[in-house]
């Protein structure tokens, strides 16, 4: 009896490490936790719902027809631009293949030189200089990168993210340097949507109050009460976000860079990215060049590609082509803070190639993030 | 110098690797995509050194072009917002157009300079626009063994 093998065609994005959802063969691209996304997409569609429902017949014929027009309008831009956000790569970096893994680790060596045994062996940090401004790089153990400046670890999402803004729940996914202009278009339109509907629906109730009174208006049209309670709760948040984000853009900051208070001007630091002028900063942001995703998810996986050095197979590990969706460790520390401001047993586990020393009975995840019992494709990486 | 490589085509399927060495990115002007111009020693032997620089400023000049934040940039960010971005199913971005042509340039020196030296280039894009990295293979031609191999002589021998 033969076996007969179907070889399908596998896509890159099934082998990707990180935590993320892939849709439509890998077209769409999300976080795990879509719980918040699918809420933000029932609060508008509803609320335009009883808008066009309960308002805009009313309103079309006692105001003007563009009233529901501009709403329509307005109300598929802002799906767009949500739809948008959430389903691209934010700008994801991949991790380092296992030669250029280890060509970063004997470069990190060599600057080192030779620690004596006992000894913790320096943070690995990268210095450069912007603008007359020194940055710091840190190395990712996780990704096995230095980070490009500006660039962040998300601990959700399990991936480095260039220029790392943060992690939205709302839109299900991370703001990072490709998805950045959809998201404040996202914000800014729906904060325009929200006061368009919550002035309408004023406008409606006084206009019918008028007619009728105030108490049977609202028992015609119940929806209006539910309306102007969501946009009413609504508009402080998301004007309150985009008055901020637009705030951020004309100092050209990231949300991670203001948190961490990173160019907060103590000690003389200041923001080498920024231009000095809103208008300039403004402009790179919104109108700077759309950047393409490096991540290639749609590529067809060659035979003895080579896998991440983030996620290597053990070689007493049967293959097992089905599952293909979990991956990786996340780092047990959420946040992107290197072994070394951490306990010095895990940064002293994380150099354990660089020289002998006695392991700590529990490998920390962090430095070394555990194979995967899984991953088939695993082919031996070119020598 | 002189190896035997005729074309890209042996050299991808018949060569074996020795090494790989990385062309790292250049931060200094800020996160604009550059390359560091340092021509990395372990290919003393195996390319001049104008050659590589060459090619690093050309590809650089590239980014640049790719990445220039002016009218045109501005025009394409306004009408697609217009468009609430759906022009891009249909159009091109700039970014796009200028990533093919990298890709193409690479290809072409590959051809011509690289692979009969026994390099190949790897398009920066598939490594996340991270490095630049150059395959290494074995010097098969010399007769003399060339540092950075430890195969040769044995390949030579083998025949």
């Amino acid at each position: 009896m033969s076996a007969v093998m179907i070889t399908r065609k596998v896509r890159k994005w099934e082998k990707l490490p990180g935590k993320n959802t892939f849709c439509c063969d890998g077209r769409v691209m999300m976080a795990r936790q879509k719980g918040v996304f699918y809420l933000t997409l029932f609060l508008i569609v509803g609320t335009c719902s009883l808008f066009f429902a309960f308002e805009c017949p009313y309103l079309a014929v006692h105001l003007s027809p563009t009233v529901p027009v501009f709403a329509i309008v307005l109300f598929f831009f802002v799906i767009a631009m949500l739809l948008r956000t959430s389903f691209s790569d934010p700008g994801v970096l991949p991790r380092a293949l296992p030669e250029e893994a280890t060509f970063i680790e004997m470069e990190i060596e060599a600057a080192n030189g030779n620690v004596p045994a006992g000894q913790r062996p320096p943070p690995r940090i990268r210095n450069v200089q912007i603008n007359n401004q020194i940055v710091k790089l840190k190395y990712c153990y996780t990704c096995k990168i230095f980070r490009p400046p500006r660039a962040s670890h998300c601990s959700i999402c399990d991936n480095c993210v260039d220029r790392f803004d943060h992690h939205c729940p709302w839109v299900g996914n991370c703001v990072g340097k490709r998805n950045y202009r959809y998201f404040y278009m996202f914000t800014l339109s729906l904060s325009l949507l929200t006061i368009y509907i919550f002035t309408f629906d004023i406008v409606h109730v006084v206009m019918r109050s008028v007619d009728n009174g105030f108490l049977n208006t609202l028992k015609e049209t119940p929806g209006t009460v539910l309306e102007v309670l969501v946009c009413f709760f609504t508009l402080w948040s998301v004007v309150g976000l985009t008055g901020f984000h637009t705030y951020l853009i004309s100092l050209n900051q990231t949300t991670n860079e203001d948190i961490k208070g990173s160019w907060s001007g103590k000690n003389r630091v200041q923001n080498p990215y920024s231009h000095k002028n809103c208008f300039k900063n403004c402009f790179e942001v919104l109108c700077g060049p759309t950047y393409p995703s490096v991540l290639d998810r749609r590529g067809v996986m060659q035979e003895g590609s080579p896998v991440s050095a983030a996620s290597a197979v053990p070689p007493s590990s049967s293959s097992n082509p089905v599952s293909q969706t979990t991956k990786t460790t996340a780092p047990l520390i959420p946040n992107e803070h290197t072994p070394d401001d951490a306990k010095p047993s895990i940064a002293d586990s994380a150099e354990k190639n660089s020289s002998p020393r006695e392991e700590t009975p529990m490998a920390p995840p962090l430095a070394s993030p555990e194979p995967d019992a899984e991953v088939a494709v695993a082919k031996d990486p070119v020598h | 110098m002189a190896t035997e490589f005729h074309n890209l085509q042996e050299l991808r399927h018949n060569a074996s690797l020795v090494t790989k060495v990385f062309v790292q990115r250049d931060y200094t002007e800020g996160t604009v995509c550059r390359f560091q111009a340092k021509f990395p020693s372990e290919l003393d032997n195996r390319i001049e050194r104008t050659l590589l620089e060459e090619t690093v400023k050309t590809l650089n000049s590239y980014y640049v072009e790719a990445e220039k934040i002016g009218g045109q940039s501005y025009l394409e960010g306004c009408l697609a917002c217009a468009t609430a971005y759906f022009v891009f199913l249909c159009m091109e971005t700039r970014y796009e157009k200028v990533l093919k042509k990298i890709s193409g340039y690479i290809h072409e020196q590959n051809e011509k300079i690289y692979a009969p030296r026994g390099l190949l280039l790897t398009d920066p894009i598939e490594r996340g626009m991270r490095v630049l990295e150059i395959s290494v293979f074995e010097d098969r031609g010399s007769g003399s063994s060339s540092p950075s191999s430890s195969m040769s002589s044995a390949g030579s021998s083998a025949r």
